[in-house]
């Protein structure tokens, strides 16, 4: 089933800048892996190494958090929007410039 | 000459619960005497003994307080609009001033707000952590809107890299504290604001005397340290918590209330240091944070009046590119370590660890702070 994925910002970078990528499969984890097969690296921004999702991203089956869903094995269908969302917190990182090591925000 | 007046809530029971009547007359006085011909008792809520308006109801023909006109002699014309506005003394406090009354006369006339509203934003005290890119226009709207104690968090000092955006400071504020031009600007909009200044940072320490101190808790800070903390010491102390992020073209803003749901929520963990970039690294448009910024400040008006629907259970995602709208729904997650059903984040933690970063030598330099 042919859906449309959209990213946010900084997964933008990951697929050529586009902000809605089309996604095919059966469920958000199929529609991934397909994502995953057309930008290479992909996945791993989202999803753990054991296949779970990120904790600090979410992704919606139109609004609502596919948590409260099936997870990844959530079915999908034709028309259907995912959302992608990761956390973002700004900021300007002056107040850390001290650091050694980076902070939460900064790099 | 047919104009349409405006009913204040206290005399509806007088119209039949109506808050518009059309009332006719060639100046104010007649007009009034008209009211009372079809709406018998207006005339003893009006007037005084002496048939005069006395000072605690102020009657505005198109906005203008007929005071300064020609009092009830003022000439009306087919059309116009005629407010009538007692001074209410429930509550703690007294009546509205004349000058009150014209500063925020476009609050008051809307029926939604009224004398009533606007003394409850006047009483309300609200704390917003970080005075930077949101925290800016937050602070501007509720100073405007004259809500009457604001508290700033932000240790940090003007940079000129900031004023692509934090509205609160100037050319001239550079190298001065965040907090301290804040206030310089806050007041030269409306000196009856009074604005706390919390020059330090938000820590695990400070949180829970601090936030207390408010009714409502907005976010605008730069790092996810501190927005867990704030979150938890929000909750902890049982306070509303209005909030909002940005980065690069995207805002995103929503209501936390205790008991429907948090930040932990929606993310239970912060992403590892490095992986998700500062609006220093990736940039952000300055106008976004007036959007969000302005996003914020309404939902914390919309608290305080108790009006319209905020945006609790609901995330709003912004794309300024596309300028799209959407909403996703946001629930409390009953495994969540602080909210849920059985938690256990009872207390503030030690947020630099849970974030990854390493501890700090220098006390000043306390990575969980309120910077931009």
């Amino acid at each position: 089933m042919p859906v449309e994925v959209r990213v946010t910002a900084v997964l933008q970078k990951l697929v050529g800048g586009a902000k809605i990528v089309p996604g095919q499969g059966g469920t958000v984890a199929e529609v991934l892996d397909d994502i995953d097969g057309a930008h290479p690296g992909f996945l791993s921004q989202v999803t753990q190494e054991n296949g779970q999702l990120h904790r600090f991203v979410n992704i919606y089956l139109n609004d609502e958090d596919i948590r409260y869903l099936s997870q990844l094995e959530t079915p999908v269908k034709e028309g259907d929007v995912l959302s992608i969302l990761p956390a973002l917190a700004g900021g300007s990182g002056s107040a850390h410039a001290v650091q050694e090591q980076p902070c939460c925000s900064t790099a | 000459m047919s104009v349409n007046v405006y009913v204040p809530t206290p005399f509806r029971r007088l119209t039949g619960n109506r808050t518009h009547v059309e009332a006719s007359g060639r100046n104010v006085g007649e007009v009034l005497e008209s009211l009372e011909s079809v709406y018998p008792g207006f005339h003893s809520l009006i007037f005084n003994e002496r048939n005069e308006v006395p000072a605690h109801i102020n009657i505005y023909l198109n906005n203008r307080e007929i005071h300064g006109l020609e009092g009830t002699r003022t000439s009306v014309a087919d059309g116009d609009e005629l407010a009538l506005i007692p001074a209410i003394a429930g509550g703690a406090g007294g009546a509205l001033t004349l000058d009150q009354v014209t500063r925020y006369s476009r609050h008051i006339i809307m029926p939604q707000v009224g004398p009533v509203g606007q003394r409850k934003m006047m009483q309300a005290k609200v704390l917003i952590v970080g005075a930077g890119g949101l925290g800016s226009p937050i602070a501007l709207y509720l100073a405007a809107a004259g809500v009457g104690t604001l508290g700033i968090v932000d240790f940090d000092v003007v940079d000129l890299s900031n004023l692509q955006r934090q509205l609160l400071h100037q050319t001239d504020d550079i190298g001065k504290p965040k907090v301290q031009s804040a206030r310089e600007t806050l007041n030269a909009y409306n000196p009856e604001v009074n604005v706390v200044l919390h020059e330090t940072p938000i820590t695990s320490e400070n949180a829970l005397d601090i936030i207390p101190q408010y009714d409502i808790i907005v976010n605008g800070a730069d790092n996810f340290a501190t927005r867990y903390l704030v979150n938890d010491a929000s909750y902890l102390a049982g306070k509303p918590l209005v909030d909002g992020s940005i980065l690069l073209f995207d805002g995103q803003a929503t209501v936390f209330l205790p008991g429907k749901g948090c930040y932990r929520c929606l993310f239970p963990e912060p992403p590892p240091p490095g992986l998700v970039p500062s609006c220093a690294e990736a940039g952000v448009l300055g106008a976004l944070c007036g959007t969000i910024g302005s996003i914020q400040a309404t939902e914390v008006l919309k608290l305080i009046l108790g009006i319209g629907e905020p945006l609790v259970g609901r995330l709003l995602l912004y794309d300024a590119l596309s300028m799209e709208m959407r909403q996703v729904k946001l629930r409390r997650n009953p495994n969540c370590p602080l909210c849920g059903d059985h938690p256990t984040v009872t207390e503030l933690i030690d947020y630099d660890a849970f974030c990854g970063a390493p501890p700090i030598s220098h006390p000043q330099e306390a990575q969980v702070g309120a910077g931009d």
